[in-house]
């Protein structure tokens, strides 16, 4: 049966906010079944949906209409870049769930509730078709996600809590404006009408930046990055696994979705602007994550330098660059959620998340030491990995547009190889210094039904990432054919008649050889 | 235009004024009859509202007394939202004033008294019956901020209310006085078509101290210094009261006055108004920061919030102006589940608790009491999926579409500072540890009343928005 019978993405959000309000009514144990169920019927019905989902059909699927409340209209349908992304939230749903079962014994019900809310949020964002529906999905995931660092958050948990929502919001209201503008000047809020809609080239400057100051604190991109490790060291582990998995997302999915192909020009414009963002990032929050002490904060620098890679393949113009750059968000989402997890399963036991108070800990604790080398090296990018693939395309990508920029944000995979590894060998080799940390007892079974599933979808990305390109091709071929005519000229071209390089030229083959390049490339 | 035209016409204020002469009698006799008073006077406001939609529905738009008093669409929506407010503020008091000791029977009598003068407010088409309407209003608030007599704070408020009250009034009537003097007529119309040209600075000089005076009834900044004391002082549900109602009023009074008396001098005015905004927007949202009582925080919500509102007369298009009315309906909603809220707030001996300390870990120990203030919080802040959101972006939009990009842009932004204390409310109620000083409270009304305006704030508000939206744009097209 296919889900396009139903109106399945309605369904899909309406699943998680009955759970949420069902988990406020109820005990605490009933409430923990609840969201599992509610998160695994999303993740089922998820699942229907990339079955149904037809790579070659209309460009928008699942499409749905209803005028409910005047002019926000109730607007659904999904590409496969939504579809990915809704993927990855019904994915992660669960396993924050699962691991908050037993660390979060105050308010249960209202724990529940907020992370049921965030889903249909989360889902809400990728699926929306009308502007004002977008925004006010995207807007209103502030809430829950506040409440959820400051009530079961750390100890410094107020003042993130009080940081993260008003820098999200302070980023996101000139985009409110911008959107209002568009909206009288295009007669519409419908996104797929506007994605063909050509704006004025001196009103996209002004419209792009006021985009681009809401998604670059959501990415979070290097200088107003600072509210990300904040969050993440005091949210509870579910809550930094929903940050880095899927809120982070936002930012990128608003880049690919709104400011490129709306204001083609606008982009190539700035492109200066966030090529120089991105490559300070790479190199300035890799050499932070590498002096931490606390494993959450490295792990959150090192999510905002992999974020700026996805920033620089977006703004390549180019399939490959686009192509990379969802992967890496999508592996991103999966391998620092994992690592998220990682940090939860030692903090669980020790109530630390300190560096050098752990140590030898592939001694005691095989299993735990085995995963958490499988998404170390995924973080690293190692041939395999999904890691390896995103990072790939997308510096091949922007090898296209500027080759200093690449160069430079290589480095930062050496770098980052420098800090994961760092932090591997300070937790999983070396000497037992600490007795209490030496008998800590292995993963336990549901702790290992958590990591499992991560690690089988990281290596199925890195061995056989088609499964995730065939979905995308499409949808980013048009993206490109939209903003082909602003693309920047690169400076990787072969000079011509140049004798140095002529010996590696193919003259008459040039049709081959790219297709040779597609091939390895995917 | 014959007497009984005209009397058909103000039916509203007829209902009102002859059931309060009557249960003022009744309260002369029966001192302890406060409830039935009450119950009477809330079928009254009833009765006047149902014939305000009655109106509305056949689309009535007529002048009387020969053309002091109008009855149009703008003015029927803004009775209807008027004499909403105050049933409730009615529905909610009995109980808080009787732990005070200060439920009388002229409590409702009061409050009926104002309705008429809110009414007069609203239809006024002439600077006289402005001024009857104004006074009015102002006389029975004024008693009404003193009424629970024992208590000094409550006197306080009065006074004051009462000294600056008098003084507004005065620049009010001087302001009308030039404008009588260079125009040479009361009545909007005339004064408009004065207007119209070139205007000399006694007319300037008019336009300005008419508007302060307006400004300083919405409590609008710099006219706001009354507000914090005034809301702290009188008795909780008078501030619900004062909070929702009579802003209506005011507000529609302003949109008539700059609409139909200085529409052909937008220029003047609109600058005026600007600032006014701006600086109630960011006085409202960073004097709320370091309050410690909640009665003063919402009362500089109340200036905060009268600012976003002036953005759409700013953009003094018909679709501000619609904005304007659906921001204000769904700001009475707001304000007066805030407010529900807080008097809940009952300590161990019954007295009113209203610190924000007393507040602390209410989660735990009310969830439902503090899921509502909660919802009022983010929803006052603006931040989507709440109601409150809708009012500010309808606001917005009209000075986008008015070209009023730097307003649009600077007012954004200070509402991001004003979300500062609405969180800090929350965070005081979620992540702070408990301080149990507050007890269950017995009143049902409360509960009840305050559940149904938290779920008219909530995303299910979304649904009233088609019809909202036809009714706003009705009002606003009657000034047009």
């Amino acid at each position: 049966m296919n889900a396009a019978e139903l109106p399945i993405l309605s369904i899909m959000l309406a699943v998680p906010m009955l759970g949420a309000i069902a988990c406020l009514f109820v005990r605490d144990e009933l409430a923990r079944v609840v969201a599992l169920g509610a998160t695994l019927l999303n993740l089922v019905l998820g699942i229907w949906l990339w079955a149904s989902y037809d790579p070659a059909g209309a460009q928008w699927q699942f499409v749905e209409s209803a005028q409910l409340f005047g002019p926000i209209g109730w607007k659904l349908g999904i590409d496969g870049i939504s579809l990915l992304l809704i993927m990855l939230s019904v994915f992660l749903m669960p396993i924050c769930i699962g691991a908050s079962w037993r660390s979060i014994t105050e308010r249960v019900g209202l724990y529940m509730a907020s992370f049921l809310l965030m889903e249909t949020l989360m889902i809400g964002v990728f699926a929306a078709q009308d502007l004002l529906l977008f925004y006010i999905m995207f807007e209103a995931g502030l809430i829950p996600m506040y409440l959820i660092i400051g009530i079961w958050g750390g100890k410094d948990r107020i003042y993130a809590s009080y940081k993260f929502f008003l820098y999200t919001l302070l980023g996101s209201v000139f985009m409110l404006l911008a959107m209002l503008w568009m909206i009288q000047q295009a007669g519409t809020a419908d996104i797929p009408t506007l994605l063909n809609h050509d704006f004025p080239a001196e009103a996209q400057t002004i419209l792009w930046l006021a985009f681009f100051a809401s998604f670059a604190v959501k990415m979070p991109m290097w200088p107003v990055h600072t509210w990300l490790p904040d969050a993440h060291v005091q949210a509870p582990t579910a809550g930094s696994v929903i940050l880095a998995g899927v809120l982070l997302k936002m930012g990128g999915y608003g880049f690919l979705r709104f400011s490129l192909p709306m204001f083609p020009e606008a982009s190539a414009q700035f492109i200066w602007l966030i090529f120089g963002l991105s490559m300070v990032a790479v190199v300035y929050t890799s050499l932070v994550a590498l002096v931490q002490d606390d494993m959450k904060k490295l792990i959150a620098y090192s999510s905002v330098a992999h974020m700026a890679i996805v920033t620089v393949g977006l703004f390549t113009f180019n399939q490959q660059g686009i192509e990379g750059a969802i992967i890496v968000m999508l592996s991103h989402g999966l391998v620092s959620g994992a690592l998220f997890l990682c940090v939860g399963v030692i903090y669980d036991r020790l109530h630390t998340r300190e560096i050098s108070r752990y140590g030898g800990l592939s001694i005691n604790m095989p299993k735990y030491a085995l995963f958490f080398m499988l998404f170390t090296m995924a973080s690293v990018g190692l041939p395999g990995t999904s890691g390896f693939v995103g990072e790939f395309l997308s510096l091949a990508g922007a090898y296209k547009v500027s080759t200093w920029a690449t160069l430079i944000a290589t480095t930062g995979i050496i770098l980052g190889a420098g800090y994961m590894l760092y932090l591997y060998r300070r937790i999983a080799f070396g000497e037992q210094v600490n007795a209490d940390a030496a008998a800590m007892p292995d993963l336990d079974k549901r702790e290992l039904w958590l990591l499992a599933p991560i690690a089988a979808a990281v290596l199925w990305m890195g061995v056989y990432p088609e499964s995730f390109l065939a979905p995308i091709r499409r949808d980013v071929a048009t993206i490109v054919d939209r903003i082909e005519r602003a693309a920047p000229a690169g400076d990787s071209k072969l000079k011509e008649n140049d004798k140095t390089t002529a010996k590696y030229r193919v003259h008459a083959h040039g049709g081959e050889h790219q297709k040779k390049a597609e091939g390895a490339a995917h | 235009m014959d007497l009984s035209t005209s009397l058909t016409l103000v039916r509203p204020e007829l209902i009102l004024s002859f059931s309060s002469l009557a249960l003022l009698l009744i309260a002369a006799w029966r001192q302890d009859a406060g409830r039935l008073v009450s119950i009477l006077s809330v079928a009254a406001l009833v009765g006047a509202g149902v014939t305000s939609a009655q109106f509305l529905a056949a689309g009535t738009d007529a002048t009387a007394f020969d053309g002091l008093y109008r009855a149009d669409a703008f003015s029927s929506f803004a009775k209807i939202l008027i004499y909403i407010a105050a049933a409730v503020a009615l529905v909610i008091a009995p109980k808080a004033l009787e732990k005070m000791g200060a439920m009388r029977a002229e409590y409702p009598v009061l409050v009926v008294l104002a309705a008429v003068g809110m009414g007069i407010m609203v239809s006024a088409s002439d600077l006289l019956t402005l001024y009857i309407g104004l006074e009015l209003n102002s006389l029975a608030a004024y008693v009404l901020a003193s009424f629970a007599r024992n208590d000094g704070r409550s006197a306080e408020a009065g006074l004051k209310y009462f000294v600056l009250g008098a003084l507004a009034s005065g620049i009010l009537l001087f302001g009308m006085s030039l404008l009588y003097g260079f125009t040479g007529s009361t009545s909007f119309e005339t004064i408009g078509q004065a207007m119209a040209g070139e205007i000399g600075t006694g007319l300037l000089f008019g336009l300005v101290f008419v508007l302060s005076g307006l400004a300083f009834k919405i409590s609008a900044a710099p006219f706001h210094m009354w507000t914090p004391d005034v809301y702290e002082g009188a008795p909780t549900p008078v501030t619900a009261f004062f909070a929702s109602a009579p802003k209506v009023a005011a507000t529609a009074l302003l949109i008539r006055v700059t609409i139909e008396a200085f529409g052909s001098q937008a220029q003047a005015w609109q600058q005026i108004v600007m600032v006014v905004a701006l600086m109630s927007i960011v006085i409202g949202a960073v004097g709320a920061i370091g309050q410690q009582n909640l009665k003063r925080l919402l009362a500089y919500s109340s200036i905060n919030n009268i600012g976003f509102l002036l953005i759409g007369l700013a953009a003094g298009t018909e679709q501000g102006i619609s904005a304007m009315l659906v921001y204000l309906a769904i700001y009475v909603a707001m304000t007066l589940g805030g407010f529900i809220c807080l008097m809940q707030l009952k300590g161990r001996d019954g007295e009113m608790k209203e610190g924000m300390a007393d507040i602390a870990g209410l989660s735990k120990t009310k969830p439902l009491l503090a899921a509502a203030f909660a919802v009022f919080m983010f929803s006052l802040a603006g931040i989507p999926p709440l109601f409150g959101f809708w009012g500010k972006l309808v606001v917005f939009n009209a000075a986008i579409e008015a070209g009023m990009f730097p307003l649009a842009v600077i007012g954004i932004a200070a509402s991001v500072i004003g979300a500062f204390y609405y969180l800090k409310v929350v965070k005081t109620m979620y992540f702070d540890e408990p301080a149990d000083a507050v007890d269950t409270s017995d009143d049902k009304v409360l509960s009840w009343s305050g559940g149904a305006l938290a779920l008219a704030v909530s995303p299910l508000g979304y649904f009233a928005i088609p019809a909202l939206t036809a009714v706003t744009a009705q009002a606003a097209g009657a000034l047009f």
